[in-house]
């Protein structure tokens, strides 16, 4: 499966990239497959070779609404990586998705024992939620729906 | 002010007649002008006509398809002028002044990769850049066409976009989607990563609101895009299109004369400037 170069691997030096690749092992999902539910223990994280993955809120009485989807070459789950260890949002396959697995317990464990490697593997995973954070903020901006005083316009 | 941009500044608007009127979506419209008479002199893509909305008033509106003598705009209605051209109906007749401004300059992009990103009515002005570069395939490198939107019912020309799979890659998102909506959700910045473009040699062609056109621009030049092969068409109040008022003044620009399309290296430095 290839890696692609600006995805979550893209940050990290070959080295780093080629320690953290040999913790993973290939895994595919048919589409519609939930991967994890929101609250549930985060002892996994994937990287999208192909297809597309949906993150999604669990909301009583109604479908899931569907926040952000992933696709090649994104991290899928951080919440791996800080406790309590338990996942924020849902995930469920768009598609067909074929992925990377890791093991968080094993990387978690390669980034105490290698603290270079620790804050590579934390500033990758760090650069992936201040991209979303700002495109969080973007679409909050709503730039696409009516212009400010709308009836005032030409 | 000479030549050829002298004659269309000084000309009165020409009559020409509604010949489609197509919704797009509950505030936006395509409409399909021909010429009652005199045809104005071609459009390329990118430029900008004005168009007169008789009794109310004018506003600058991009070609959104150019076909012979007929120009096709697409409108958003968001005030007086854009509304009655919005409710424009077949056999009707509006005004229209033109060409103006500068265009996507595809010609010059021969054999490079070309990247297309349109956000909301951006891909308004987009639409006969892409047509283009699909009738002349061979010419060009890979095309790539990633397109962000409000929500699915308000994506524009989508039968039109899911036929320019056959050439082109087209990847769609939506900030908003509908429960049966199966594709990609968030902004269209997170679509680079699966468009097909050697960075170092292809041009991008952007436009949308002005946060989404900086936020894919500057992700562009990280990913070794040159400022300079990135064009960006940017929007300010049009008023006379003719370069004599200043209402769409950005800095040393007058964006209906020296835009509404320029380079990303012309363009950075003034939208940091907040005065402008």
């Amino acid at each position: 499966m290839t890696v692609v170069r600006h995805g979550f691997l893209g940050a990290l030096t070959p080295a780093h990239r080629d320690r953290l690749l040999a913790l993973a092992h290939d895994v595919s999902f048919p589409g519609g497959t939930r991967i994890f539910e929101e609250g549930g223990e985060a002892d996994r994280f994937w990287i999208v070779g192909s297809g597309l993955v949906a993150l999604d809120v669990h909301v009583p009485g109604r479908p899931e609404p569907v926040v952000e989807t992933l696709g090649e070459g994104e991290l899928v789950g951080w919440s791996w990586l800080f406790e309590p260890y338990r996942w924020h949002l849902g995930a469920r396959t768009r598609t067909a998705v074929l992925a990377r697995e890791f093991d968080a317990r094993q990387v978690r464990g390669a980034c105490e024992e290698d603290p270079a490697f620790g804050l590579a593997v934390t500033h990758c995973v760090a650069q992936v939620i201040a991209r979303r954070l700002q495109a969080t903020r973007t679409r909050l901006l709503d730039l696409y729906g009516p212009p400010p005083g709308h009836g005032g316009g030409t | 002010m000479t030549g050829a941009f002298a004659e269309t500044a000084a000309a009165p608007p020409l009559p020409y007649r509604v010949a489609q009127r197509r919704t797009d979506t509950p505030d936006t419209a395509t409409i399909v002008l021909e010429p009652v008479g005199t045809a104005l002199p071609p459009f390329t893509p990118g430029q900008f006509a004005m168009v007169y909305a008789f009794g109310v008033g004018d506003i600058p509106l991009s070609v959104s398809g150019i076909d012979g003598r007929r120009l096709t705009h697409t409108v958003r209605a968001v005030g007086a002028i854009s509304g009655a051209l919005h409710g424009v109906r077949p056999g009707q007749t509006v005004g229209v002044r033109g060409p103006f401004g500068t265009g996507w300059e595809l010609s010059e992009e021969a054999g490079r990769d070309l990247l297309v990103v349109a956000g909301g009515i951006g891909l308004a002005p987009l639409r006969p850049l892409v047509r283009a570069a699909l009738a002349e395939l061979g010419r060009y490198g890979r095309l790539s066409v990633l397109i962000g939107a409000r929500s699915p019912h308000e994506l524009l020309y989508s039968d039109e976009t899911a036929h320019w799979q056959a050439g082109a890659r087209v990847l769609t998102t939506v900030d908003h989607p509908a429960p049966d909506w199966m594709g990609d959700v968030g902004v269209v910045t997170t679509l680079l990563d699966r468009a097909v473009f050697d960075p170092s040699t292809a041009t991008a062609f952007v436009c949308g609101p002005e946060p989404m056109i900086r936020a894919t621009a500057d992700e562009l030049v990280h990913r070794g895009v040159a400022p300079d092969r990135i064009r960006v068409s940017l929007e300010r109040t049009m008023h006379c299109g003719t370069g004599h008022c200043g209402h769409c003044q950005l800095g040393p620009l007058l964006l209906c004369r020296d835009g509404p399309v320029v380079t990303w290296t012309r363009a950075r430095p003034l939208l940091l400037i907040r005065e402008l």
